[in-house]
């Protein structure tokens, strides 16, 4: 069938790869278009959100676009001394403009953020610069505040030229650049970022840690009852999926405060005083007990599914050929459970270590995770930019802590059902 | 060194798992040092309990189980030193060929070169010399089958049971794995409790085959005996094939007993007919029915074949005998030239003392 070229030819003389492409060729393309919907929606709900979260998180673009003149007069300037008088009039140009466009107090603001107490040393600038004379306007704008002879201040602008930033990620652990450009921590007493990083992170381990520990036997017990049994015990632990995340934290709260049934019993049973009932929610405690119950099934389901597809023979053959139960169950069947155990553990950390709804109503102040900090500046102080740099850490630990899985045990290894 | 008769006894042994039903009913059973014995018998009817009980898996609901003159009841199976092969093979899938056969040699703390030899051994013994480091799911299903067998005997047990572990493997796979496993029996010399549901396997393998149904053991003796002198009909029925006529016994006399059917009448051998009167089924095995015999014989009938069947060595005829359509005949394939045509009539005969009169079905 080889032609002189040494190509495969099909009967009708057409090569032979060709002729494939063109039978496969329609179902290549049905395949696409049925992907494709799915494609869609990732790109716009996945990919473009990412995108975009990344652009806010590093874009400084605002201060630059408000003092165009004055970043190009800076461009000559080494911030050793003050600024030259064409600097001092470029500025005031441009603040000229804001202030009658009222957008000053958004600069005002920016850069207050880069040098504190900039602020009023604007304000006064605005009221004051509506008198002021052609000409000369280094001094008239010294005149104005003793501030502006602070080469600080002109620094602080300057640092502000670039259209992108990453200090929104050193805020995010608690690092600033300073007035020299030096990368270097925040005073100890503001340092509260880095304080719930590791929070998260030790709330996710143990977390997982609990849900590991309660799942294991559940699970076990699932794949080995018979099957009425196992089915009625399956509803149980998939029962919390049915019901609302609110409502189920909310009913920890019931259970959990101080007044609450919980200790209501410990009362009752004598373990501790009525006047000294332990505090379990609006702390560590309660984010602990809720947030372990809440992720129990991610738990139980993946390492159910694994349990099940070993046979109970192994064990057997384990005690026949002389193995104690212990030894039995460490040296056969715990080794075939691994890839459950990294699915479930996986999966709930990467959950626990997002997780927002729970810490929030239970969690107190001692028990907020980074997610509540991330909603915090979303609603309240609205640093948009410094919430997204906070998520795509949390997203690049997340991947982190994917990738040394996989460096350890394997993604392969990996069995979710 | 002599053998013990019991060396694994069932005494009065009862089994049931719901306080409703006894699986296993009154079984006694001895097996002697170094034996090969079956537990044959139809899906249900308490073998493998029998199997699990003497492994540790299930205990006994009455009666008590020795091994080697010592109870074994409270005994759990890790400390039984039995040997088992599993259905399905049961090797622990995250280990290597090497690592399966070493399991019950490190959990008995022996030293790493005694180890090395002793798994050595045993893989050469059923030929898997250079397997040693595959991992199981990278076997054949026979290959998977001897590992089991090699990991079953590698720590020397007094006794090694088997569930019926060529189940799983294809005809031809199976019939070797037969020769070999009975290999490495007489080999080895270790006492063998095996469990089937295959009467051809059970014949190939065993020094004696126990027939169960119904919980009980109907009859406890060599192959060759199994299938000459079956003790009942189950047995009969069971065990290889069987022509069987339904009567009532109308004569007994010096070993002999006449019994009338429907049509006709035959002379049987009373197995387990005291009485005249008594209903019994008599049975026949097809190969001992003769066409046109040379010999005289105390039973001659006359039968219409209404079906043939070539089976290249043999030929299957089935015949309408007294009354009865599904009489079987085999005639071997020889140069006689005997008259076998659809619709022929043909005389056929048989000894009285190979027509066996059980109890009725």
């Amino acid at each position: 069938m080889s032609s002189e070229t040494g190509k495969i030819l099909t009967t009708d003389g057409i090569p032979l790869e060709e002729s494939l492409k063109q039978a496969e060729k329609k179902n290549k393309i049905k395949a696409f278009l049925l992907v494709a919907p799915l494609l869609l929606f990732l790109i716009i709900t996945y990919m473009i959100p990412i995108g975009d979260m990344f652009s806010r998180s590093i874009d400084d673009k605002m201060v630059t676009n408000m003092l165009p003149k004055t970043y190009k007069a800076m461009e000559n300037w080494d911030g050793k001394e003050l600024p030259s008088e064409e600097v001092f009039e470029a500025f005031y140009l441009d603040y000229k403009i804001l202030v009658k466009n009222k957008t000053a107090g958004k600069l005002q603001t920016q850069l207050n953020y880069e040098k504190n107490g900039f602020k009023s040393v604007l304000k006064k600038l605005a009221r004051k610069q509506k008198k002021f004379e052609e000409g000369n306007y280094k001094e008239q704008i010294m005149k104005v505040h003793k501030r502006w002879r602070n080469v600080e201040y002109w620094r602080a602008i300057k640092r502000r030229a670039p259209s992108y930033t990453y200090s929104k990620y050193l805020k995010g652990i608690d690092m600033y650049s300073n007035e020299d450009g030096k990368i270097v921590q925040v005073s100890e007493d503001r340092r509260i970022h880095r304080i719930l990083w590791i929070r998260t992170v030790e709330v996710a381990f143990f977390v997982t840690l609990f849900c590991f520990l309660m799942a294991y036997p559940i699970a076990h017990l699932l794949a080995t009852l018979p099957m009425k049994y196992s089915n009625l015990l399956m509803i149980c632990v998939l029962l919390p999926f049915w019901t609302s995340l609110l409502v189920r934290t909310a009913s920890w709260m019931i259970l959990l405060q101080q007044q609450g049934i919980v200790n209501d019993f410990f009362v009752w049973t004598g373990l501790v005083a009525d006047d000294n009932r332990p505090e379990m929610m609006y702390n560590k405690t309660g984010t602990y007990v809720a947030m372990t119950q809440i992720l129990l099934p991610f738990m139980v389901l993946p390492l159910y599914s694994v349990m099940k597809t070993i046979s109970p023979s192994l064990m057997r053959a384990g005690k026949s050929l002389g193995a104690t139960p212990t030894v039995a169950f460490f040296k056969v069947y715990f080794p075939l459970t691994i890839p459950g155990i990294g699915a479930g553990c996986l999966l709930v950390f990467i959950l626990a270590i997002g997780y927002y709804i729970t810490p929030a109503l239970v969690g107190g102040a001692s028990g907020t995770l980074i997610s509540n900090q991330i909603a915090y500046h979303m609603k309240s102080t609205l640093d948009w930019s410094f919430a997204s740099a906070m998520g795509l850490m949390l997203l690049t630990g997340v991947l982190a802590i994917y990738w040394i899985y996989n460096k350890l045990v394997g993604v392969d290894n990996i069995k979710l059902g | 060194m002599s053998k013990k008769a019991d060396f694994v006894k069932f005494d009065k042994v009862d089994k049931s798992y719901d306080g409703k039903v006894l699986v296993v009913k009154d079984l006694n059973l001895d097996i002697e040092e170094g034996e090969f014995v079956t537990m044959l018998g139809p899906s249900g009817s308490g073998k493998t309990t029998c199997l699990m009980m003497l492994a540790g898996f299930e205990t006994p609901t009455n009666g008590e189980i020795f091994l080697d003159n010592n109870p074994i009841s409270n005994i759990p199976p890790h400390k039984r030193g039995i040997g088992m092969v599993f259905q399905n093979y049961a090797l622990f899938p995250h280990m290597t060929v090497f690592e399966n056969l070493a399991f019950p040699l490190k959990v008995r703390k022996m030293s790493q070169e005694d180890i090395e030899k002793k798994v050595d051994k045993a893989l050469s013994m059923v030929s898997l010399g250079g397997f040693a480091n595959r991992m199981p799911g990278q076997l054949s299903g026979g290959q998977q089958q001897r590992v089991a067998v090699a990991r079953a005997l590698v720590f020397d047990p007094a006794v090694v049971l088997m569930d019926e572990p060529l189940g799983a493997l294809d005809k031809n796979l199976r019939e070797s794995m037969q020769y070999e496993i009975k290999h490495i029996h007489e080999s080895i010399g270790v006492t063998v409790v095996y469990v089937t549901h295959d009467q051809g396997e059970a014949l190939t393998m065993s020094n004696r085959i126990a027939v169960f149904n119904d919980g009980k053991v109907q009859q406890l003796s060599s192959p060759d005996k199994l299938y000459e002198e079956p003790v009942n009909s189950f047995v009969a029925e069971f065990i290889g094939e069987n022509n069987t006529f339904g009567g009532e016994v109308s004569e007994i006399s010096n070993g002999t007993c006449k019994v009338k059917l429907e049509k006709g009448e035959i002379i049987a051998n009373p197995i387990s007919v005291k009485s005249v009167g008594e209903k019994t089924t008599v049975s026949i095995r097809p190969e001992r029915a003769l066409i046109n015999p040379k010999d005289k014989m105390d039973n001659n009938q006359k039968g219409k074949i209404e079906e043939v069947i070539y089976h290249g060595d043999h030929t299957r005829v089935r015949l309408n005998l007294l009354g009865n359509s599904e009489f079987i005949l085999k005639v071997p394939n020889s140069s006689q030239n005997l008259d076998i045509k659809l619709g022929n009539e043909i005389n056929i005969g048989w000894n009285s003392h190979d027509a066996r009169a059980l109890d009725p079905k």
